[in-house]
């Protein structure tokens, strides 16, 4: 490494950097090298056809296009929220705007029971929406509102900054322009935001696709309608057929580290559109 | 994939936009902005809130009390507890030399180790529980090892810590790169120019500057590593009054139809995360006030 071998005043380089690659090898890299490795163990065709069998596929399914579905919908409503906290002032605001984190301090599993108390057929939810037809807990449904509850803060918390951020100038230009404010909002305001939405969007779609607690208790875990993808995973294992839960893990890591590189990629041109460091 | 969680100071800008024309909404807009995005509020923040004390409080307090102090309750917290004591000191002095290294120093693949750093966060939990299974479990690649020497990691105490371990990772050092980054390192240079010590440097020195974000992350961290459950579950072999944490204590007692008492567990972890997040609003108001003390030192 000739290009970085300049005089250095501070001290502790190596030991620092030879410490953080030591721990990150032996707690992360290593054990996750053990998913591929594991895989190993089955021929090209014993892999393919555990992950497409159709109970497995429909976990996909389910999973994917749930976690598109919530991570649209915390784009919308995130955003109005964000909007809401930035531009104006409300009695209870600091409260709302502290108890936005709540889904990344809430354990899962706790959020998980409460939210199917909430939507079960005699939850204060559940109990106005069953006559109406409309069965959250135990359907597809319920997957879809845990989704939404731990996404949420993801968008929320992108947006606000760049919010935050936005000068006043830009819209009074527009307006002095004479655009109006839907037109300033939808070409002004926006493109600026674009970036940090997708980030947000796909933070939480990339959290929702790996979720568990929340979901295994209102989903009803019901074969080819309600088992989400990391239900699968474990079900194989509680059958002691590892071979097949490290293949559907590979599947799911490798949509990660895409989602990981898009993702990175997204912070790149959000802090290159607005001048922000993340 | 910590972007989301990233200390921010808040300080509040709507007088700056309610007070020009230019940039605000009409009245009917702003009502209805407030109006849609409060109560998705209500609805899926708050309920779900208040729903866990009320079923916990349900049957009353005798039996919120009674379903606390049961010794599988008790041993579940010990076990809560005990997992956050090794994983946030451990992850804490991983974030500082991995903070120190990449903020204070040029190196090729810097990009790419951060990069790496944050892998935990796009891991699903229950992926976090197999690769230890694969490793230490029974038919893993130490399991056969381990077993003639007698010792247990997985569905024992030592794959909680190392599955909490796992998904508390990048909670610190993700918190602190970004920070320490944006620091430079003119002061530390400045230290070590006039004879400190490298210790001496980053005690009286770097750490001054980096203590908000580093709270933030420990509590960010200690958050997660009580709550977590899914990595928990696959490798704890849910062995009562042994290897249960709190969540999963959670869990066995709601999948046991005994509703009162898994939402007064439930609760515990509610009141945790309340004063999690109590701390986190303080930090940052701590760090927006001594923000503003700065920039008013650098006017003078």
């Amino acid at each position: 490494m000739a290009a970085t071998k300049t005089f250095r005043v501070l001290p502790g380089f190596n030991i620092t950097l030879g410490f953080t690659l030591a721990y990150l090898s032996l707690i992360v890299l290593i054990p996750l090298s053990a998913v591929f490795l594991k895989t190993t163990s089955l021929s090209f065709a014993e892999y393919w056809h555990v992950v497409t069998a159709p109970r497995v596929v429909a976990t996909y399914k389910l999973s994917f296009g749930l976690s598109l579905v919530a991570a649209a919908i915390n784009s919308v409503f995130g955003l109005m929220l964000a909007w809401a906290l930035v531009r104006y002032s409300f009695p209870g605001k600091r409260l709302v705007d502290a108890l936005v984190d709540l889904p990344f301090a809430l354990p899962t599993a706790v959020a998980g029971i409460a939210l199917t108390a909430l939507y079960a057929k005699n939850g204060w939810i559940g109990q106005y929406l069953d006559p109406l037809g409309i069965q959250v807990a135990f359907k597809p449904l319920g997957i879809l509102v845990a989704l939404v509850f731990i996404g949420l803060p993801f968008v929320v918390r992108t947006v606000q900054p760049i919010l935050e951020d936005l000068d006043t100038e830009l819209e009074e230009a527009a307006t002095s322009l004479g655009a109006h404010r839907w037109q300033t909002f939808r070409h002004v305001i926006l493109p600026i935001l674009l970036p940090a939405l997708l980030t947000g969007f796909a933070l939480a779609f990339a959290r929702a696709v790996g979720e568990y607690g929340s979901v295994i208790f209102i989903a009803g875990n019901i074969p080819m309608v309600s088992e989400i993808t990391p239900l699968m995973i474990i079900t194989k294992l509680e059958q002691y057929d590892y071979a097949g839960a490290t293949a559907i893990a590979t599947v799911m890591l490798m949509l990660s580290f895409t989602l990981l590189l898009i993702i990175n990629g997204l912070q790149a041109w959000t802090s290159k559109r607005t001048g922000r460091d993340r | 994939m910590a972007g989301a969680t990233t200390f921010h100071i808040g300080i509040d800008h709507a007088h700056r936009f309610e007070s020009k024309a230019a940039t605000r909404e009409t009245p009917l807009v702003k009502w209805l902005i407030l109006g849609v995005s409060l109560t998705f509020f209500v609805v899926f923040l708050l309920m779900p809130l208040i729903a866990v004390f009320v079923e916990a409080f349900r049957k009353g307090w005798e039996t919120y009390i009674t379903a606390l102090v049961e010794p599988d309750a008790l041993s579940a917290i010990r076990l809560t507890l005990l997992a956050a004591v090794i994983s946030v000191p451990l992850n804490l002095v991983f974030g500082v030399c991995a903070a120190w290294a990449i903020a204070k120093f040029e190196f090729r693949g810097k990009q790419f180790l951060i990069t790496l750093i944050d892998l935990p966060f796009s891991v699903s939990p229950v992926i976090a529980g197999l690769v230890f299974v694969l490793l230490f479990g029974a038919q893993g690649w130490f399991g056969s090892w381990l077993s003639d020497k007698d010792i247990r990691i997985i569905f024992a105490v030592p794959g909680i810590v190392l599955a909490t371990v796992f998904v508390t990772f990048p909670f610190i050092a993700r918190e602190l790169i970004p920070l320490m980054q944006a620091q430079g390192r003119e002061e530390e240079e400045a230290a070590v120019v006039l004879g400190a010590r490298g210790l001496q440097t980053f005690w009286y020195v770097t750490l001054p500057n980096i203590k908000w974000g580093l709270m933030y992350g420990v509590i960010l961290c200690n958050a997660r590593a009580m709550g977590e459950f899914g990595a928990v579950s696959v490798v704890s072999g849910h062995i009562r009054g042994q290897t249960n944490t709190l969540p999963l204590h959670v869990e066995i007692l709601y999948n046991e139809y005994q509703f009162a008492a898994a939402f007064a567990a439930a609760s515990v972890l509610a009141v945790l995360a309340l004063v999690t997040l109590v701390i986190k609003t303080w930090v940052e108001n701590r760090a927006a006030q001594s923000h503003k003390d700065s920039t008013r030192d650098d006017a003078s």
